[in-house]
């Protein structure tokens, strides 16, 4: 199959029921391998991973901070994605996907937020500072919350998501103008993005490296989590799919009844 | 200009309301719109309006050729007729308020806040606002709410001055105003509804 | 243009128009401050900067409920969308005249009530200048708020929910400078950022505007 057909028939999933009976029949799996990576990743990292000289076991919380910090930008990432199809293409699937991955995302959110603040209590002293990092996590879960509230509000579902998804786009630039405002605006405590650093990963940068001893069990628990958030996005946005067919059934039944 | 529909669907709340509806509307003429409530006339009129998109089908000669006068009309309590008025025209690139003033009987009127007129006062500044425009074809819903005796027949002169001058008016309405003109019955849209396109489509 | 704002000033200016609501809530969270974490004047002058700032924002988030539903209501916005004026202009509009009515009277009275909340007296010239930079901004960014939830039934505290984190980004860098002006420090980098997303949200987001407000025309 060439590119194109094979870019083609990629758009077939944005039929629904196409995309349902794709991901009944895949969602086993993700499922399973999600828990399974994740179960592996904590208990390798929880117990079979030496504590930390300066940190002792308070670390390991890493295996659920930052998969979670990562699912959580990414999952607003995934969200302009969709939104941009559903704009630009108009697949419903498309706006249920964005509108699925919303409440998904404010719980990753709130995991990195209470992880990070249980982890800081002992290792700054503080539950809370006002951070960069911090400050721009709870400025995203502030924009979660404006972006699922939106959806909420709306009746007709086709203005929702024409709604969300230019929203999403105006708030994706005014996240990143955050970010490098609260950058400018304090410079903090938290260390840099150390997991995904080469420097940091291959061991050369000796300050605030990750060591490969804690990164391997680190991996599978990210893998696990990216696992989990398909999972969990297919499985949502399957339940808004059939809460938009009762609403297109009710409808029909008003117009001919 | 004549206004060409052909083949028009229309969808209110993602639910389609009228389909197939094919008309053509020439100078000079009216057309009167009828057919029970909820059936889709404000949705025809706000779609021929440009405000919303047609499901299907076609609609040529209304760009910027259409003034369009809801149930709401666009008017501000506490300026005055002569404000509210002028305000329009200039928004719509056209002068002179005078002729809509003395065409709806408003000269008296001409200093008092819209706030404090009458509802059927305010229903005949309503209209002299669309006169304002200067537009040729006229979309008008339900124009003869709260309008007496005497009013409607100052709205069916007005309309009448209005076809006289090459201009055609598109008329939702219950009564009888005496125009020459056809009228389009829109019946319930027995038909199934069709699926709005191939993606929806899976909905159901 | 100028027909649409000259009534919009207008509309303002008579009565039940609400100009100077804002002013007043200005006013009355700046006395209240005072309340709520004591007299010391060193405190006050330390906290003045942020404060004044995030009362001139909460005053204009107030006003944006009415900025577009009025004309919503009485079909204005219906028939605007089918004059021969763009609704990008007509957004633009909307916020120059909110701005004017809102925004810039926030602007003139901060200096006063920095007098109650002893501001330094260098802050002041800061203070005014980063207002009067940012207050624009805050009046376009709300009028996409404004035009995200104008056929919203009970909009006004989803429209808080929207807009208020739109405005981190003015907020930070305009209380910055309003703070450093005031200590004297340097205020060359973020007058510059704050004036940047001014600039760059009055030239893209009446676009965006004009997108959410034809969507909630349909």
């Amino acid at each position: 199959m060439s590119i194109a057909a094979k870019a083609n028939a990629l758009w077939e999933y944005a039929n629904p029921r196409k995309f349902l009976a794709t991901s009944e029949r895949v969602l086993p799996f993700f499922w399973i391998t999600s828990l399974a990576c994740i179960c592996v990743g904590l208990i390798w990292g929880f117990f079979f991973t030496p504590d930390d000289y300066k940190q002792g076991s308070t670390v390991k919380i890493i295996y659920l901070h930052v998969p979670a910090a990562l699912m959580a930008i990414n999952c607003w990432l995934m969200m302009l994605a969709t939104s941009l199809v559903w704009l630009v293409r108009r697949h419903h699937v498309s706006a249920l996907a964005a509108r699925a991955a919303a409440p998904i995302g404010i719980v990753m959110t709130l995991i990195a937020l209470l992880t990070g603040a249980i982890w800081g209590q002992p290792m700054w002293g503080t539950w809370w500072a006002w951070d960069p990092r911090l400050t721009s996590f709870l400025i995203l879960f502030l924009f979660y919350l404006g972006y699922v509230a939106l959806w909420e509000a709306i009746e007709d579902p086709d203005t929702a998501a024409d709604l969300t998804s230019v929203l999403c786009l105006v708030g994706s630039v005014f996240a990143i103008l955050s970010r490098y405002a609260v950058n400018f605006w304090n410079q903090g405590l938290h260390q840099g993005a150390s997991v995904m650093r080469a420097a940091a990963v291959t061991g050369t940068d000796t300050e605030e490296k990750v060591s490969n001893i804690f990164f391997y069990p680190l991996l599978v628990c990210i893998i696990g989590f990216v696992l989990l958030f398909i999972a969990l996005v297919l499985y949502r946005t399957g339940t808004e799919i059939r809460a938009r067919r009762i609403k297109a059934l009710m409808a029909r039944e008003r117009v001919s009844g | 200009m004549t206004l060409t529909v052909s083949d028009l669907s229309i969808t209110r709340g993602g639910i389609p309301v009228l389909e197939g509806l094919s008309f053509q509307l020439r100078p000079g003429k009216a057309l009167i719109l009828r057919g029970p409530n909820g059936i889709g006339k404000t949705t025809l009129l706000r779609t021929l309006a440009g405000l919303q998109p047609p499901l299907e089908g076609t609609i040529e000669g209304a760009e910027d050729q259409i003034a369009y006068a809801a149930h709401s009309d666009g008017l501000k309590p506490t300026l005055t007729v002569t404000e509210n008025l002028t305000f329009w025209a200039s928004v719509f690139g056209t002068s002179g308020i005078q002729s809509a003033l003395d065409a709806f009987d408003l000269n008296e009127l001409a200093d008092r806040h819209a706030g404090n007129l009458s509802a059927g006062q305010k229903r005949r500044l309503g209209l002299a606002r669309m006169l304002v425009t200067g537009r040729p074809i006229w979309m008008l819903d339900e124009p003869t709410v709260s309008l007496d005796k005497n009013a409607v027949q100052m709205f069916a002169d007005a309309v009448r001055a209005h076809l006289a001058q090459g201009g055609s008016a598109l008329i939702a309405t219950h009564i009888d105003l005496g125009l020459d003109g056809e009228v389009l019955d829109v019946g319930p849209n027995k038909a199934k509804p069709k699926p709005i396109d191939d993606f929806d489509g899976g909905f159901l | 243009m100028i027909a649409l704002l000259l009534r919009d000033l207008k509309l303002a200016f008579r009565a039940g128009g609400g100009f100077g609501l804002g002013l007043a809530f200005f006013l009355i969270v700046t006395v209240m401050v005072p309340f709520a974490v004591g007299p010391q004047s060193s405190l006050l002058s330390t906290i003045a900067p942020g404060v004044l700032w995030l009362g001139a924002l909460l005053a204009c988030l107030l006003s944006l409920d009415r900025l577009l539903a009025l004309d919503w209501e009485d079909g204005s916005l219906d028939l605007l969308a089918t004059a021969p004026l763009p609704l990008e202009s007509v957004v633009t509009i909307k916020a120059l005249a909110h701005w004017l009515t809102t925004g810039l009277p926030l602007v003139l009275a901060a200096p006063f009530l920095g007098v109650l909340l002893n501001l330094p007296v260098p802050g002041f010239f800061w203070l005014v200048i980063s207002l009067l930079i940012g207050t624009p901004a805050m009046s376009v960014i709300g009028t996409f708020g404004a035009a995200l939830t104008v056929g919203l039934k009970r909009g006004g505290l989803l429209l808080s929910l929207l807009v208020l984190p739109l405005y981190v980004p003015t907020l930070i860098f305009g209380a910055e400078v309003a703070r450093r002006g005031a200590t004297e420090m340097e205020v060359q980098t973020p007058l510059l950022m704050l004036a940047g997303i001014t600039a760059a949200t009055i030239a893209l987001l009446p676009f965006a505007s004009a997108a959410v407000l034809r969507i909630n025309l349909r």
